[in-house]
């Protein structure tokens, strides 16, 4: 009981720490490897939650497919140094105080509203079978909108990207 | 391990602070790549507190919209990243207020 609670709280704190990290890296290829490790600590979560499916698709499609794509694009785009300097400069203090300040005041807000609620915290474990009976049952509709969007993101991209292919190829020829 | 006796209310908390941190991110950061990257945090935070919701009251409900968010995530990443290499070829720089004037 208590060994689930502090590991818990253990993965919580690896997600705050590994996310806050990765936002304040000047070299995208370590803020990324941060950013995976904030996204398995919250699959950890998820597991704790009770949410086996939810965790396992954190895995597999948050870190495994979006992540990756990252990696790419940060590797095709080969970031110089000179792109580091000028992060690590647009990271000094005049620049945090504002955002940092507002940000601070909306995490306020948010535990004042949260800690109104009354807690009486009994987690039911939802198995994969229950969510993919919801998935096909009430919610078929969005499902196809979601479908519809994977298309509209796919032909999106596929248009955006063909220049930077076309021109790459014409290169290697 | 298992579920069991989670307090919500910290996940919540959480998720919060997960969301607070992507927002500073992006308010922090000119480089489009990490703006991204703390929309990705954002929309994780949100999931996240889904998921705890639906663990709350025992429905499948909160893992189904998580699946939706996680759709929503991957369209919004590809299109994004698709811009970034487009901004990289027209602009040359990965800087949001080089790109401000809102000219192709």
């Amino acid at each position: 009981m208590t060994l689930t609670l502090f590991l818990f709280y253990l993965s919580a704190a690896i997600a705050l720490g590994s996310t806050a990290l990765a936002l304040t890296r000047a070299n995208a290829a370590h803020a990324l490897i941060f950013l995976i490790v904030s996204l398995l600590a919250i699959a950890v979560l998820f597991f704790f939650l009770g949410a086996p499916f939810a965790a396992a698709l954190e895995i597999v499609i948050y870190a495994g497919a979006i992540m990756v794509l990252f990696v790419f694009v940060v590797m095709m785009l080969n970031l110089s140094e000179g792109s580091r300097e000028q992060e690590r400069a647009m990271l000094d203090f005049s620049q945090w105080w504002l955002p940092g300040l507002l940000t601070a005041i909306l995490l306020a807000e948010l535990v004042y509203v949260l800690t109104a609620i009354d807690s009486e915290s009994t987690v039911r474990a939802v198995m994969p079978k229950e969510v993919g009976l919801s998935l096909f049952g009430p919610y078929v509709l969005g499902v196809e909108l979601a479908s519809m969007l994977l298309l509209a993101g796919l032909v999106g991209a596929y248009h955006l990207g063909h220049h930077f292919l076309r021109r790459n190829r014409g290169r290697s020829e | 391990m298992g579920p069991g006796m989670v307090p919500i209310e910290h996940v919540l908390v959480l998720a919060g602070l997960l969301f607070v941190i992507g927002l500073f991110g992006l308010m922090l950061r000119r480089n489009i790549i990490f703006m991204l990257m703390a929309l990705e945090v954002m929309l994780n935070s949100a999931a996240l507190a889904f998921v705890a919701a639906g663990a709350r009251w025992g429905q499948p409900d909160g893992q189904v919209i998580f699946m939706f968010i996680l759709a929503i995530a991957a369209a919004e990443v590809s299109v994004g990243l698709g811009l970034v290499l487009q901004m990289r070829r027209q602009l040359r720089s990965l800087d949001m207020n080089d790109a401000i004037r809102l000219r192709g």
